[in-house]
Parts: C-alpha cells; structure tokens; sequence
C-alpha cells in the first residue's frame, strides 16, 4: 500500500520510545542483486535486490520475492559488492553513441531493393 | 516540514543543470551526481512508503486467523505478503541512496522515521479487511501511478512493479464489501460499520491541503510528486463514491454533493484535529503498531545473527581450504 | 494439470469410500492446521525476508488443503464443501497429526517442525503420486514440488540454527527435544492406510520410517544438533483425540464463519 508522505506519523510522538538495542554481529544481512530471465528467451533483466547470508539462501529469497507469480525461467544472484558499475563520468568514453561511427549502424549500408540480406 | 541548511556548498549551475534534467523528464540513477537535499528528500519519502508497507501489515495480519473461508484465507495471506514485498522493494531502493537497511529500520523503531498514520487505525471486524482494501489500496492507486513516473530511477522501477501487483488488491477488497453489503442484514451491518469508520481517515491519507502542505513544492521541483493533494483526493471521492453506489453502501458524509459545473463530487470539512492528533501519536493504534514491529525485531535478533555466524564460518572453511 | 486421458476413477466400495474420505482429512488437516500455525508469523519474522519466505510455505500448505478437502467433499458425497469441512467440523473430528497444532514456539521450533514435517510429507507424496485414484496422484504431484522447495528452505535454516550460535544452537536442539515424541505418530498405520493401500489408491513407499530418519539424521549431524532418543511417541491426532491447543486454534479460526452460519464471503 502506497503513503503519502503528507500524512505519516511515527514513533517518537508516542512518547519515551528508547533506542533500540543491537545485538552484537546482528545486521539485516549483505546486499543481493538479482536477474530473472522471463520464459520465451528474453535475457536476464536486473528485478531488484535481497538481502541474505550466503547464495543459497539469496537464490530462495530472491525466488520467493521477484518469481512467486511465476514470471522467471532462470534467477541470478550476485552480491551487490562484486559487482563493478560504470560512472556518469565513464559515460562519455564508453557510451558516446558514436555519431561520429555512422558505419555501426544498419541504416548506413545501401542496398538493392527487393534483394534480401537475411 | 524542517528547513535544512545545505552544510556542502553545492554549485548552483550544477544544481541548475540538475534541475533541468529533472524537468527534461530524465530519470536520475543512483551514481549520478545530486543535490544533498534532493537525497535526503528521496530517502525520508522512499524509506517513509516502505515503513507504511510493513507498518500496513499488522492491521490486516490481524485478521489473518480468522478469514472465514479459505478462498479468503489464501487470498488475504498473499496481499500481505505482497506488502511485505512491496516495503522490500523500496526499502532495497532507499539503499541505492547510500543508507542501510538496518540505518532504516532503527529509524522506524526509534521514530526517527515516520510511517503512513492511516495504520494507526484497528481492524475491528472481518469487514475492515474488505474497506482497507477498498479504501487504503484504492487511495494508494492513485498516489502510486503518479510515482511510477517519479524522477529517481530505482523508485519509479520500485512503482512501476508494484502497480502490478495491486491490481489484485484492490479488487479483493472491494469484492468482499460488495458480497457483505449483498448479504445477510448482519453482514450488511458490519460492511456499513467499516465504512463508517474508515472513510475519513481514508480522506486524510492524501494530506493536508495543498495550501497547508510545506513540502509540496520541492517534491513537485524534485519530480516526485506530481500533482497536489487536493487533486488527488477529490480524484479518489469521485471513483469511490461511484463504487459505494454501486453496491449500496453509504458513505458517512451528508455534505456530499454531485457539482454539475465541476463534474466533481462536493464533499464535508475533514477534521484535521483528528489527523494532527494521530499525526503527533494519540491515534488508536500508534503505540501498538511500533510496540508490534520492535518486538519482531528483537525476538528476531538472535536468528539474523545465527545466520550470520554461520556463513562467517562456512567462508572461513572456503578461505582455509583455498590456501 | 496436462489435457491427456486419465485413467478413469476407481469404483469405490462403501468402506473403500469411507476410509478414502478419512486419509484425504488426515492429508487435508495437516496441512490446513500447518499452514494456520505458519500464517501466525506473517508481520512478525525474524527478517522481512522471512516474513515473505513462511507466507510462501504457508500459502502452498492452505492451497494443497483446500484441494485435499474438496476432494474429500466429493468422495464423501454429502454435499460438504471445502469450507464447510474446515470451518463447521469440531477439534474431534479433525484428522491432523498433533505435532502441527502445538503453538509456533520461537522460529527454531517452527523451523524444525517444518522440517521435520516437510520429509515425512514429501516421501508420502512421492508414492501417492502413484495413486490409483487420478484426482488424488495430481494433487501429489503439485504438492511435491511445493514440498521439496519447503524442505529445502527449512533444511538449510535447520543447518544455520544448529550450527550458528550458542543461543540458536540451544533453541533448535530444544524444538527437536520437545517436537521428537511427536514425530512417530507421521508413520503409524492403521485400517485406512491398510485399505487404501492394497486398492492402490493410497500407495506407500518402501520404509518411509526409515527414509525420513535417515535424511533427517543427515541433517541434524551437519547442524552439530543431536538426535533425541525414541521413546513413547504421542498419538491420536487420526482418531480425532487431539492436544488443548487445537480447540483454541479452531476456536479463533472459525469464529467469524461460525457466527454467520449459512453465509456467503
């Protein structure tokens, strides 16, 4: 269910609400990312993350939240800390979209009408 | 709504480009460069839905044990199992923003951090179940398909997944008042009851009005919130009042009123002390639903730990096999 | 399910009958009662993870009851629907194991219950889906899959609890202490078993007993947990003969369907 965040209340209005206590080595766990592949032979496609203790259990909970309805064929899992990102910066050596490199793109090639090139 | 000074100064034509981006429709990612405050705006706003998520399933966990059919049963475990889903969703997509879930959920338990104060109300009878979904889902709906289209990327992917899902929500609810409503006089009895109690509070999900509402511009500027309160309030009474003819149930409001210049449903003073007083904790609920999440989480402690010692140990046997 | 013929339903005499519609309760019960207990949790996991991972097992329990009793319905012929079975019928004539309707305890006893039942279900549903009766091998096989997916799950937390901590260690070696005297009563046998087993409605896998200790011994050891020693094993849940919790489990189950008799949801 949705909030506005026009109409939220919180602990702390109650009154007296303490911190709360850590025990030591508790945490909610490391961070999973996770890539389901839909039937019909689309790639994996990134769904969202879980998080878990080892791959086992990352594999079962990413099941049970990203493919209970049946929507994935296959299911990665990868701890979100090994996986290496690109950043904005990157972005102009490696994604320039190559206006400048016309002979990447189909539409640069001529070619007779009616032949078939595949 | 706290005004807080920016401690880094940012360069205005960085945050002007920013800005443009934003109002060019571009979606921003987790590695893009942002404003200190647009950060700290997404994070209370993601972590603020995906508390009211978990929040969202004590009051319709309550009634869990006693669905008087199984059909129902099935149908009620899976919508909060769902929410359970939904709060994971955005809770994962917060921490993109650089937080923790354990940061998010400690400021939930030490109330830090807010939650919907629609929650703050009990399920008193089977009915509530039906008009919650009904009702809160139905005003959700409305909220949720203007964020599907929020400007931060892992929020709207968040939304746009969980639009999906509610689809089934919403309907559950409604269906179960409209076979109460068409049942025996006490069935009938007790959907109007619900509905009694639900509809105004129902109202005051949206929010103060717009020219009561601090926050409204920024979110507006950041491109999280798309249109006002208001709007969407009177969107959400016209659709339901249309819904609540349909299966013969009144809606606790004389002052309503069908406007022929407007096409919109008129409709009665809200009594903003009652939400300001939930707001502030003295709603019927507020201390139970904190008092119900806290105690998950530390009886739940020693489990997330045994979890943790074991792989800690299973990955020093790996490390000493390797070497 | 698949669109080929199934072989025609068997003939039922009326004490094949009978003792049909009785498995198919005892089938339906465990499950209804296993997966109310496990929907207990929802809200309250250790983890939202786990919130959502029970709910899953839950859910698949319920579904599985919910065909069981129907079918049981329908075999018996008067009439009765799923609802009316789980909703109108009394704690005596429920026809659960005991060891699913005691109170969730904290998260090891769940566990190691799930776990515990999970086995002994999943060899059960392994021969049934040879039954001679094609409603009740269909509902096997779904019911399998759904099984080895809860066994995993509980199997591995069976593993981590046993040898996470000291405290968890203790608290899981205790579910399996207090759950032990309740694990025989998932082998016994008795006139219905014997009936539908030589009709071939109710097949029976080769010591299923004794499968179900061995993978369970396997487990336990990996959990450095110890094997609690066979001694008198609690019994009369099949004849209706039940512990205290079970009334109060009906009692707030079916107290919204029971005060509006006759209505519709």
């Amino acid at each position: 269910m949705g909030a506005s965040s026009a109409s939220v209340s919180g602990a702390a209005a109650t009154g007296g609400q303490s911190g709360v206590e850590h025990a030591p080595g508790d945490s909610q766990w490391p961070l999973w990312e996770v890539f389901v592949q839909p039937p019909g032979g689309a790639p994996h496609e990134h769904a969202g993350s879980v998080h878990a203790v080892d791959a086992e259990a990352a594999l079962q909970n990413a099941r049970d939240v990203y493919a209970r309805r049946g929507e994935a064929v296959s299911l990665w899992v990868v701890p979100s800390q090994v996986i290496t990102a690109s950043t904005p910066e990157d972005m102009g050596p490696f994604f320039d979209p190559g206006n400048d490199k016309p002979y990447r793109h189909p539409q640069f090639y001529k070619v007779p009408r009616g032949v078939r090139v595949y | 709504m706290e005004q807080q000074t920016v401690s880094v100064q940012e360069d205005p034509a960085r945050v002007a480009a920013f800005e443009a981006r934003i109002a060019a429709g571009e979606t921003i990612e987790p590695k893009d460069w942002m404003p200190e405050r647009y950060r700290k705006q997404l994070t209370r706003m993601m972590s603020q839905h995906a508390h009211s998520e978990i929040v969202g399933m004590l009051p319709e966990g309550n009634w869990l044990t006693r669905a008087p059919s199984l059909r129902r049963k099935m149908s009620l475990l899976a919508k909060v199992q769902d929410e359970a889903g939904h709060g994971l969703y955005i809770y994962c997509g917060t921490e993109t923003l650089g937080v923790s879930r354990d940061e998010l959920i400690d400021q939930l338990l030490t109330g830090k951090a807010k939650y919907s104060s629609i929650f703050n109300y009990p399920t008193l009878s089977w009915a509530d179940i039906g008009c919650v979904g009904w009702f809160v889902d139905g005003a959700a709906i409305v909220n949720q398909t203007m964020l599907a289209k929020a400007s931060y990327g892992p929020y709207a992917r968040a939304m746009v997944r969980i639009c999906k899902e509610e689809n089934f929500h919403k309907r559950q609810g409604y269906e179960i008042m409209a076979t109460l409503a068409s049942g025996t006089p006490e069935q009938r009895a007790m959907a109007q009851d619900a509905v009694n109690r639900w509809w105004w509070p129902s109202l005051m999900m949206f929010g103060p009005s717009d020219k009561d509402s601090p926050n409204s511009a920024e979110l507006t500027k950041w491109g999280v919130k798309r249109k006002g309160n208001d709007e969407l309030r009177q969107r959400f009474v016209n659709l339901t009042v249309a819904q609540a003819q349909a299966i013969d149930l009144t809606l606790p409001d004389p002052d309503l009123k069908y406007n022929e210049a407007t096409g919109n449903w008129d409709f009665g003073p809200i009594d903003w002390d009652e939400f300001q007083r939930v707001l502030k904790g003295d709603g019927p609920c507020n201390r139970e639903r904190i008092a119900a999440r806290r105690a998950a989480h530390e009886e739940g402690a020693w489990v997330r730990v045994a979890a943790s010692a074991y792989a800690a140990k299973r990955a020093g046997e790996t490390a000493s096999e390797a070497a | 399910m698949s669109e080929t013929a199934l072989p025609a339903a068997p003939a039922l005499d009326d004490a094949t009958r009978a003792a049909l519609v009785e498995y198919l309760l005892r089938l339906a019960d465990d499950r209804l009662v296993l997966g109310h207990r496990l929907s207990e949790w929802c809200g309250h996991a250790p983890i939202l993870e786990e919130d959502i991972a029970l709910a899953n097992i839950a859910l698949d329990l319920i579904g599985q009851a919910t065909l069981l009793l129907r079918l049981a319905g329908e075999t018996e012929g008067k009439g009765r629907s799923e609802d009316a079975l789980a909703y109108f019928r009394d704690s005596a004539a429920y026809r659960n194991a005991l060891m699913v309707e005691l109170p969730r305890g904290d998260f090891a006893f769940t566990i190691v219950r799930q776990f515990l039942f999970g086995v002994a279900a999943f060899h059960q549903l392994e021969a049934l889906q040879q039954s001679a009766l094609p409603d009740l091998a269909g509902i096997a096989a779904k019911a399998l899959k759904e099984t080895r997916y809860h066994v995993r799950h509980a199997g591995e937390w069976v593993l981590k609890l046993g040898d996470g901590t000291e405290e968890s260690h203790r608290r899981a070696q205790q579910a399996l202490d207090e759950l032990w005297r309740y694990t025989g009563e998932l082998f016994m046998t008795d006139d219905v078993d014997a009936t539908l087993a030589a009709a071939g409605l109710a097949p029976v896998g080769r010591d299923a007993a004794g499968r179900w200790r061995s993978q369970v011994s396997d487990v336990v050891g990996r959990a450095t947990l110890a094997l609690p020693a066979d001694g008198y094993m609690q019994r009369g849940g099949r004849q209706g003969r039940h512990t205290e919790h079970l009334g109060r489990l009906l009692a707030e189950m079916q107290i919204v369907a029971r005060s509006h008799p006759g209505a519709q949801w």
